[in-house]
């Protein structure tokens, strides 16, 4: 796993033996029977489902303030969780908080993976001259820790949820693209890229049908162990005030609002960071059984 | 090897160019007129006058680039808007702050992390094993910050074990090597010592478990030496590697420690960032940027120079 | 379409036989390839940097309807020489004529070239994509040209039947489903599913067991006969190398040591390389048994081939005079050698004296 503040320092060597249209049901099926990834399947999937149900499910309205139901313990009658320093109800933003605080953590990795991929798919085919200024570019970027270049961006662009997203994804683009570059590299040397060179093909119907069936589950597999980083980092940057503004509900921002409410109602103020926790360990476990399922040789 | 030495340092430089522009990049794509960005509100027309000459605005960018850079290498960072005290000055007395905690916290995480990573590395697939592998996916899963929260809400409400905020009574200008302030810096040096620790425990336990799995090692067992000397045998041969992990986290640390000082308060790079986010203080934000990143490129080129030094194999290309 | 009818249709092609049985289907001439060695930017500065001669300066003919052996120790070109062939990888200098045309030229294009030419390659397994049926993967080639989905497909199955495998039981499966001599006739389904004329057979078999290389030879020969193919059989193994070939080219540090019909070569060998080569080769014979040393060491680095002939370092026979004079490929009769001894006039002491002729 590169799940850490610090994003793996290369490119991991991904296996690549062979595999059939029916290799992902052999991992589904791998999946399915591990404990762990069944877990925190499971997991992720309430919090999907919370986030898109929430607006039905919400006992409160998540923005209604009460001057005199500020800061009320877990189990406070009518407020299972509590309630905010504005007296809102702390469950019902959990759930609202779902929303943003996924989003935030997810799209920047999708959209980084696209890009990412392209970006290194074309160093990785191209080769030569192309390669080097691609990757060396991509070095420059590479050269900074991944807190700090996020902190950077959105610091520079302002605070607001496009900048954050923005800046998380030009965060992630470069190790995906080191990733899809390395794995691309090493797909063109094999004997069936250079038959299909020999059979007149040009690069961009190898590419398409030879290389990306060969390439995307790897960078993908990879791309899914950086959701948990991406999720603490997104949390992060509203947590400094740099991403979501209030009154969105959003994990990180919460945090920092209830920061004043840790000796009056420790627990409540402790809630949002928990969320984040859970849903970071559960793309964590469910990116590291994905990984191990895809290892086993075909 | 002494070619190697020089093809690295080499190989940096451009880096170390890329990384500058990239912050000199910084105050550009701020939103609105760089120099706007820059001023302060009350502004004078002769002051703005005076910056427009002294971020020579009117040039051209190559050309601005270079005479930043230039001044950057003479350790002219501009001046703080917030403070109007020079950049270098403020950055340099943060970053000093920052490294004492970020050193404390890998030694930290480098003396537990290495325990887990050894022991379980040892005890392969029994249940200690599992143990630290769940804690290291607990530590590199937890958002720091918030784990500095809990750990406030444990050490320093219930517990009032340790003060919560801040650098000690005087303030960190007035910095000494006693309780009264160290205490200050064992929450976040704790906090902080999580995000490596996960990472050597798991370098450590692959090493550890390779090493063992080795056929020499085998042969030595079976010749009957002690389990001190296999001991032995495995840390000298694991140490490089870890060591060089420990290096490079140290780096990251430099970066993760924002948000953990903005928790603490700390005075450190983080918080100095912080407020340089805050007060729109752009001079302050690309100086801070440029230092970190800057140190952060150096000190992999030494982990890379001395690992190479103390294990020759490992001469990348 | 049935098999036969792409016999036919080669027959029918524009591009098929233009000059005549005579004219040799491929003609190399001065082919060379030098890899730069990673250079830094350090030493790009400092000028030059060295290059590997891989192959240095190659001339040879193919003939249409004959397979042409390529033997040597490995490191001596002969796979470089195959991509060279194949233009997978671009030559440095030098010329490739495919039945009178200059490959890349408008006459051929190297697209309609690498129609006409195939290879199939040493691993099976790295030579099929892992992620497309083997029928996909054979009818990817006809696609790329134009042909039809269907009619490709089709093609793909009917040369499945050809090479032995059951197409509705083989069609649809997946490469790592198959062994590896079935994975290898996928391969020459596959080159073969273009139509060429020429086949280049890169160690084809080398990787095979034994009893399964035998099959697979044997299909290679009737598959030439019935499509007409003509083939480049590159290998290290000189027993199968003399099975297959009707004539032989022996390769050194990127050179051509000698060329001959692959009897005449086998028993009566010119060059003193060619010599200790097969005296490498054991015999089942006792009455055979060689008492040539054979070869000693690891052929020099090609980064700094000697000067002279380049087999002088190890060269029995060797003096003085073939470290400085570089001898050329000449021709006596259907033979060619590149030997100082072989050459008249040349100041080594043994020439002439003719020890290794009939």
């Amino acid at each position: 796993m590169n799940t850490t503040m610090s994003l793996p320092a290369k490119a991991p060597d991904l296996p690549l033996q062979p595999r059939s249209a029916g290799f992902w049901t052999g991992v589904l099926r791998k999946l399915m029977r591990d404990p762990v990834a069944i877990g925190a399947g499971i997991v992720l999937l309430i919090l999907v489902l919370m986030a898109i149900f929430a607006p039905l499910l919400t006992p409160h309205d998540p923005y209604q303030a009460s001057m005199l139901k500020r800061l009320k313990p877990i189990g406070f009658e009518g407020y299972v969780l509590g309630t905010d320093e504005l007296g809102r109800d702390m469950l019902s933003r959990l759930m609202v908080g779902a929303r943003l605080s996924l989003f935030m953590g997810i799209t920047p990795v999708l959209i980084a993976f696209v890009i990412g991929s392209g970006i290194g798919i074309l160093a990785g085919y191209a080769g030569g001259l192309v390669n080097t200024l691609i990757m060396r570019t991509i070095d420059v970027l590479y050269a900074f820790p991944s807190v700090l270049l996020a902190i950077a961006l959105s610091g520079a662009l302002g605070a607001g949820i496009g900048n954050a997203l923005l800046s998380l994804t030009i965060v992630f683009i470069p190790p995906i693209a080191r990733v899809a570059e390395s794995v691309t590299t090493q797909v063109r040397g094999r004997d069936y890229v250079e038959a299909a060179r020999a059979s007149g093909a040009g690069a961009v119907t190898i590419v398409r049908v030879h290389v990306l069936g060969n390439v995307l589950g790897p960078i993908f597999v990879y791309a899914t162990s950086l959701i948990a980083v991406s999720m603490i980092l997104a949390s992060g940057l509203s947590f400094l005030g740099l991403g979501v503004r209030p009154p969105e509900p959003e994990w990180g921002l919460m945090l920092n609002t209830l920061r004043t409410a840790i000796y009056t109602q420790p627990l409540v103020a402790a809630l949002p960071g928990a969320m984040i926790f859970i849903t970071s360990i559960s793309f964590n476990l469910l990116s590291d059984s994905l990984r191990s399922a895809m290892d086993v040789k075909a | 090897m002494l070619f190697y030495l020089l093809r690295r340092i080499v190989y940096t430089i451009p880096i170390m160019i890329g990384v500058a522009f990239f912050c000199f990049l910084l105050v550009h794509i701020a939103p609105g007129d760089p120099l706007a960005a820059i001023l302060p509100p009350d502004a004078t027309a002769d002051l703005q006058q005076q910056l427009m000459v002294l971020y020579g605005f009117d040039r051209s960018w190559p050309e601005q680039f270079f005479s930043w850079f230039w001044r950057a290498l003479q350790g002219d960072l501009g001046a703080s808007i917030a403070s109007g005290r020079p950049v270098a000055e403020e950055v340099f007395k943060a970053v000093g702050n920052t490294l004492m905690l970020a050193c404390l916290a890998t030694m930290i995480g480098f003396f537990f992390g290495s325990l887990f990573g050894f022991v379980a590395g040892y005890f392969r697939d029994s249940w200690v094993d599992r143990a630290a592998s769940a804690l290291s996916v607990l530590g590199v899963s937890v958002p720091h910050y918030w784990l500095g929260m809990v750990l406030v809400i444990i050490f320093s409400s219930w517990l009032m074990w340790l003060p919560a905020t801040g650098a000690g009574p005087g303030g960190s200008d007035d910095w000494k090597w006693d309780w009264a302030h160290i205490q200050f810096m064992v929450l976040p040096a704790l906090t902080m010592s999580v995000i490596p620790m996960g990472i050597i425990a798991r370098t450590v336990r692959a090493l550890v478990a390779d090493i063992l799995a080795q056929e020499f090692v085998v042969g030595l067992k079976a010749k009957g030496l002690t389990d001190f000397g296999i001991f032995a045998h495995v840390v000298k041969n694991a140490a490089p590697t870890a060591l060089a992990v420990m290096g490079l986290q140290l780096g990251y640390l430099l970066g993760g420690s924002i948000l953990i000082e903005t928790v603490f308060s700390w005075p450190g790079t983080g918080f100095l960032l912080n407020s340089a986010i805050f007060q729109r203080d752009l001079p302050l934000l690309q100086g801070t940027i440029l230092v970190l990143a800057m140190f952060f490129v150096l000190l992999n080129l030494l982990v890379d120079v001395l690992q190479t030094a103390i294990d020759p194999r490992i001469q990348r290309s | 379409m049935s098999i036969g009818m792409s016999v036919e249709h080669i027959g029918a092609d524009p591009h098929g036989d233009r000059g005549g049985p005579a004219q040799p289907l491929l003609t190399v001439r001065k082919l060379v390839k030098h890899f730069d060695l990673k250079k830094s930017f350090v030493e790009t500065m400092m000028g030059g940097g060295k290059v590997v001669r891989a192959v240095d300066g190659v001339d040879f003919n193919v003939l249409k309807g004959e397979t042409l052996g390529v033997v040597g120790e490995s490191g001596c070109g002969k796979s470089t020489t195959a991509r060279l062939l194949m233009h997978l990888i671009e030559p440095s200098a030098g010329e490739i004529v495919f039945d009178g045309e200059t490959v890349g030229s408008p006459a051929l294009p190297l697209r309609e070239y690498r129609r006409q030419v195939q290879m199939v390659f040493q691993d099976s397994y790295s030579s099929l994509n892992p992620r497309l049926t083997i029928q996909d993967s054979i009818a990817f080639g006809p696609q790329v040209h134009g042909v039809g989905k269907r009619e490709s497909m089709t093609r793909a199955r009917d040369l499945l039947a050809r090479v032995g495998l059951e197409p509705s039981r083989f069609a649809e499966r997946y490469p790592h489903e198959l062994s590896g001599g079935q994975r290898q006739r996928v391969n020459i389904a596959r080159a073969l599913a273009s139509e060429p004329r020429l086949v280049i057979l890169d160690e084809a078999v080398s990787a095979l067991d034994k009893s399964v290389e035998a099959q697979v030879l044997n299909l290679l020969m009737d598959l030439k006969d019935e499509f007409g193919l003509t083939y480049v059989f590159i290998s290290h193994d000189l027993h199968v190398v003399r099975y297959i070939s009707d004539r032989v080219m022996v390769m050194y540090l990127g050179k051509v040591a000698e060329t001959g019909p692959a009897e005449a070569l086998f028993e009566h060998p010119l060059h003193p390389y060619t010599r200790a080569l097969l005296s490498s080769m054991p015999s089942m014979d006792p009455d055979r048994r060689t008492e040539e040393a054979p070869l000693a060491g690891d052929p020099p680095n090609p980064i700094d081939p000697p000067p002279g002939c380049r087999f002088h370092t190890r060269c029995p026979l060797a003096e003085a005079i073939c470290a400085e004079q570089t001898p050329t490929l000449a021709a006596t009769g259907t033979r060619e050698t590149a030997c100082l001894i072989h050459e008249p006039g040349s100041r080594h002491t043994q020439t002439g004296a003719a020890i290794y002729a009939s």
